[in-house]
C-alpha cells in the first residue's frame, strides 16, 4: 500500500506466469524430424553423386555460364528499367499520345508469354530481313540488311528487357502515385519545375516502395535468363549444366551445380537490395538524425542517445525489434 | 498593427471556381496591400482553401483574375485574350509567393536543413554555402536552430510547421500564403507556430492567412474577410468585425466559435 504513497519506491513486479505453448514444441519436434531424415538421405542416397557435384561445380563451361548469365540479368534489368521509368512518366504525362502508348506497350509484353516473345526475337531477323528507312508506303530512302552477330546474345537481352520493362513499369507507376500529393503541391508553390520535382522529390521517394519488389523481379530475371535457349542463346548456366548433364547421362548432380550457382547469385543480390533499401529508406525508416555539422550532431546525440549507440541495429530489422 | 501602405500587391478580382459541375468559388474580391496581414475565416467548404490555392495556381481559375505584384497570375494578356502560361513560367510566379500547408508537406527524406536549402539551391541556383547559411539564420529564426539535422519524422508537428514556414521564407517571397496552419496542431503546440507568423507580420511581410485561430486575426490582422458558400459575405478591421459581425451569418459562425 505504501508503494502505491511514494513514487520512488520500487514496484512490487507482477511476474505472472506465462502462457504455454506446446504446440510450438510438437511442430518443432515434426520439422526438426523431416529435416534430419533429408540430411541423412543426403549422405547416404548414392544417387546424388556428390563426386561428380564436385567435379563440375567449377567446370569452366559452369562458371562461364554464371557469368553469362550474370551478364544477361544485369543487362536486361537495365534495359528494363530505363524502358519502365520512361513508360511510368509517359503513363502519368499530360500528354494523351503518351499515355496511350504506354499503356499499350505494357499491354502488349504483359499478355504475351516471355518464351514466345524470346522465341520472335531470335526469328526476328527471319521477320525482318531488311530494314527500310523510309516514310512509310512511300519510297525507301535507305536500306540495310539485318543480321546478329552476337549469336543471339542481343535477341536475348531484347526480349528479356523488354519483357521486364511491362512489369517494372507497373510497378513505377505504383510508386510514384504512392507519393502524397502535398508533396509535389509543396515543390510546385516553391516554384521548383516538373523534372526537379520528379527527380528529387517524388522520385527519391518512391524507391522505397519500388525498390522490394524490383529487388523481386531481378531475382526472378535471374531464373528467366533459363529460357534464353528458346532464342537460341547457349552460353548460360542452365543450358551449359544441361549440356554436361546430358553429355555424361547424370542430370542430377548438375541440376545440383546449377541451383548452387542460382543460389549464390540470389543471396549475393539480396545482401545488395538491403543496402539499396537502407540508403532510400532515410528519414522514414531509421531515426537517427543526420550528422549534418557538428553542432547538429551534438544536438541530436543529445535528443536521441539510445539511437545514436546502434544505429546499425536500429536500420536492420526494425519490425524484429519493436517486438 | 504593421505599417501598411496603401499599394495593392494582391488583387483577386470576379475569381470564380467550378470543380466539374460544383461551383465552389462564386466571385471573389479581395486586395491586399503592400505588408497587410489579411486573415479569412469561414466554416469549413466555404471556399477559403480553394480561394487561396488559386494565388499560386496549385488550382486552375475557372473564371475572374488574380494579379500579385501587378502580374497577371497564370495568364498572358494578348489582344485582349488570355492565353495559359507554360509550366516554366508559372513555376516562376510561383517563387514570389510562399506557401504554409495545413499537413507541413516537408520533404520527409531531407532533414529539416536541407527542406530549407533545396529550393534556393535547386530553384535559385545559390551556392550551398550560401543556401546553408540563410538556411541555419531561419532555422534560429523560428527557434528551431537545434534541429537541423533532424528529419520531419523526428519532429513534433509544430517544429514541423515552422521549419516549413522557413522553407518558404528560404525563396524570400513578396507573399505569403497560410493555409490553416495550426488546423493539424495539437493545441499545445500552436502558440509557437502563431508566434513566429506574428513575428513575420511584424517585419512587414504580406500574408494571406486562412485560419481558425480568431485570436490571431484580433491581435495583427488588417483585415478580416468572413467567407460562407464561395462569396465574400463581409470585410473589414478584425477588431470591428469581430466586436460587431454586420451579417447574420457572420454573427452565427462567429457564435460558435467564439
Amino acid at each position: 500500500m505504501d508503494s502505491h504513497q511514494d513514487p520512488h519506491a520500487a514496484p512490487v513486479l507482477n511476474n505472472a506466469v506465462p502462457v504455454r505453448h506446446p504446440g510450438r514444441w510438437i511442430s518443432a519436434i515434426i520439422i526438426v524430424g523431416f529435416l534430419l531424415a533429408f540430411l541423412q538421405s543426403l549422405f547416404t542416397n548414392p544417387n546424388f553423386r556428390w563426386d561428380v557435384v564436385g567435379t563440375y561445380i567449377l567446370d569452366t563451361k559452369v562458371v562461364q555460364g554464371v557469368v553469362w548469365t550474370l551478364f544477361l540479368t544485369f543487362a536486361s534489368m537495365v534495359l528494363a528499367i530505363v524502358l519502365a521509368i520512361l513508360l511510368a512518366f509517359m503513363r502519368q504525362s499530360d500528354n494523351p499520345v503518351f499515355r496511350w502508348s504506354s499503356w499499350t506497350w505494357v499491354w502488349f509484353f504483359r499478355g504475351t508469354p516471355i518464351y514466345t516473345q524470346l522465341l520472335f526475337w531470335g526469328l526476328a531477323t527471319v521477320l525482318y530481313p531488311t530494314i527500310v528507312l523510309g516514310i512509310p508506303f512511300g519510297p525507301a530512302t535507305y536500306t540495310w540488311v539485318t543480321s546478329d552477330p552476337t549469336h543471339g546474345l542481343i535477341p536475348a537481352i531484347l526480349g528479356l528487357g523488354l519483357n521486364e520493362s511491362a512489369y517494372l513499369a507497373e510497378i513505377f507507376r505504383a510508386g510514384l502515385k504512392s507519393v502524397d500529393q502535398g508533396q509535389s503541391e509543396a515543390a510546385e508553390a516553391l516554384g521548383m519545375t516538373k523534372g526537379k520535382i520528379m527527380r528529387r522529390i517524388i522520385l527519391p521517394q518512391a524507391m522505397r516502395v519500388i525498390v522490394p519488389p524490383t529487388g523481386n523481379e531481378t531475382i526472378g530475371m535471374l531464373k528467366t535468363t533459363s529460357l534464353v535457349l528458346a532464342v537460341p542463346f547457349t552460353l548460360d548456366l542452365t543450358f551449359a549444366t544441361n549440356a554436361l548433364a546430358n553429355r555424361i547421362y547424370l542430370p542430377i548432380p548438375l541440376l545440383i551445380v546449377a541451383a548452387f550457382w542460382y543460389l549464390v547469385i540470389t543471396s549475393i543480390l539480396m545482401v545488395g537490395q538491403h543496402f539499396i533499401e537502407a540508403h532510400y529508406g532515410k528519414g522514414v525508416d531509421n531515426r537517427v538524425p543526420a550528422a549534418i555539422n557538428p553542432a547538429a550532431a551534438k544536438a541530436s546525440a543529445a535528443v536521441a542517445p539510445s539511437a545514436n549507440a546502434e544505429p546499425d541495429l536500429k536500420m536492420d530489422f526494425p519490425e524484429e525489434e519493436a517486438k | 498593427m504593421t505599417i501598411t501602405t496603401e499599394q495593392p500587391l494582391v488583387k483577386i478580382e470576379g475569381l470564380h471556381k467550378y470543380y466539374g459541375t460544383h461551383h465552389v468559388l462564386r466571385g471573389i474580391d479581395l486586395t491586399v496591400n503592400q505588408g497587410e496581414v489579411s486573415v479569412v475565416i469561414g466554416p469549413s467548404g466555404s471556399g477559403k482553401s480553394t480561394m487561396l490555392r488559386c494565388v499560386n495556381l496549385l488550382e486552375t481559375i475557372s473564371a475572374g483574375r488574380i494579379s500579385v505584384g501587378g502580374d497577371l497570375i497564370g495568364y498572358r494578356e494578348v489582344k485582349g485574350r488570355l492565353h495559359d502560361l507554360k509550366t516554366k513560367e508559372i513555376a516562376a510566379q510561383r517563387r514570389e509567393i510562399g506557401m504554409v500547408f495545413q499537413r507541413f508537406n516537408l520533404f520527409p527524406h531531407k532533414t529539416a536543413l536541407q527542406n530549407i536549402m533545396e529550393a534556393p539551391v535547386q530553384v535559385k541556383g545559390q551556392s550551398k554555402a550560401v543556401a546553408r547559411k540563410r538556411a541555419l539564420e531561419l532555422l534560429d529564426r523560428v527557434g528551431l536552430g537545434d534541429r537541423a539535422g533532424h528529419y520531419p519524422s523526428q519532429l513534433s508537428g509544430g517544429q514541423q510547421q515552422r521549419v516549413a514556414i522557413a522553407r518558404a521564407l528560404a525563396m524570400d517571397p513578396e507573399l505569403m500564403l497560410f493555409d490553416e496552419p495550426t488546423s493539424a496542431l495539437d493545441p499545445e503546440l500552436v502558440g509557437d507556430v502563431l508566434n513566429v507568423m506574428k513575428d513575420l507580420a511584424k517585419s512587414g511581410m504580406t500574408m494571406i492567412v486562412v485560419t481558425h485561430e480568431i485570436g490571431f486575426a484580433r491581435e495583427v490582422g488588417d483585415r478580416l474577410t468572413f467567407m460562407d458558400g464561395g462569396i465574400v459575405v463581409e470585410s473589414g478591421d478584425p477588431r470591428e468585425v469581430l466586436a460587431n459581425p454586420q451579417h447574420p451569418r457572420t454573427k452565427e459562425f462567429l457564435s460558435r466559435v467564439l
